[in-house]
């Protein structure tokens, strides 16, 4: 690989937010403060947003915006709000065992980076990606996709009709 | 760009996210680390979308989107539940499931 393949543009944006997720990420992880965790948790989301963008994912990335920034960020800072977390550090948000937790996931991440460097070595992206438009998506979904998409439905169904019953005072 | 920068990536958040889960005692903090988990499998369903120059990682993650908010909200509502009963999001005092 040559400086001038790997310097361009995209990779270097690439880098930027990847650090950046991967911080927020370490910072979720390790916070004492849930609520910082739940911050934190939107800088990891919204860096995937972009990453997806990267990726030639336009719709992918509005839907992560709109449901995960948007709907699932304001659920757990309510479920924060409601189990009353306190306000400020909380010292015990860890098991007592929770250095275990390391050598697992380092070894997880070793044993994955060595199953993809042999398997996609240094393999490229095409150069000029074909871009996935909201109606290409829209032809998949209610296409070939259409089954798992009615079992979807149901799913969510179930779950708003389950998070009901499971919440509600009687 | 290399397929193999998006999937370290991923694999680096699913780790992070393993990491979380298993050291975290707190319920929230472990959904949160669920959610970093179901966002590097994204990640990769997208790559290979890219490199396979099909749409079929879009379907897909926009499913797995759909999914990840039905679990979040069924599974803070068993949150509220546990601290309702209990008055603590502690999982390592669930322990009256020992035999």
């Amino acid at each position: 690989m040559f400086a001038s393949d790997v310097l361009v543009a995209q990779n270097i944006g690439f880098a930027i937010i990847a650090t950046i997720m991967v911080v927020g990420a370490l910072r979720v992880v390790t916070t004492s403060n849930v609520v910082h965790a739940a911050l934190w948790l939107v800088v990891v989301l919204a860096g995937a947003a972009a990453q997806y963008i990267l990726l030639a994912a336009e719709f992918v990335a509005i839907t992560q915006v709109l449901v995960y920034i948007g709907a699932v960020m304001v659920l757990f800072l309510f479920g924060t709000m409601l189990t009353r977390a306190r306000i400020g550090a909380e010292s015990d948000l860890n098991n007592k065992n929770w250095f275990f937790g390391i050598p697992v996931a380092i070894a997880l991440f070793v044993a994955m980076a060595m199953a993809l460097d042999s398997g996609f070595g240094s393999q490229k992206m095409p150069a000029d990606p074909a871009v996935a438009t909201t109606q290409e998506i829209s032809d998949q979904i209610f296409g070939p996709y259409l089954l798992p998409f009615w079992a979807l439905s149901f799913v969510l169904l179930a779950a708003v009709v389950g998070a009901i019953v499971l919440a509600r005072r009687d | 760009m290399f397929v193999n920068q998006f999937l370290i990536l991923a694999a680096v958040l699913f780790c992070i996210g393993v990491y979380g889960v298993i050291a975290r005692k707190n319920a929230v903090l472990v959904l949160m680390s669920i959610e970093l988990i179901l966002n590097s499998v994204n990640i990769n369903l997208l790559a290979f979308s890219m490199r396979n120059g099909s749409f079929d990682g879009h379907t897909f993650a926009l499913y797995i989107i759909a999914i990840a908010a039905a679990e979040v909200g069924v599974g803070l509502a068993m949150v509220l539940l546990m601290y309702r009963n209990r008055r603590s999001i502690d999982l390592d005092e669930l322990s009256e499931m020992k035999g």
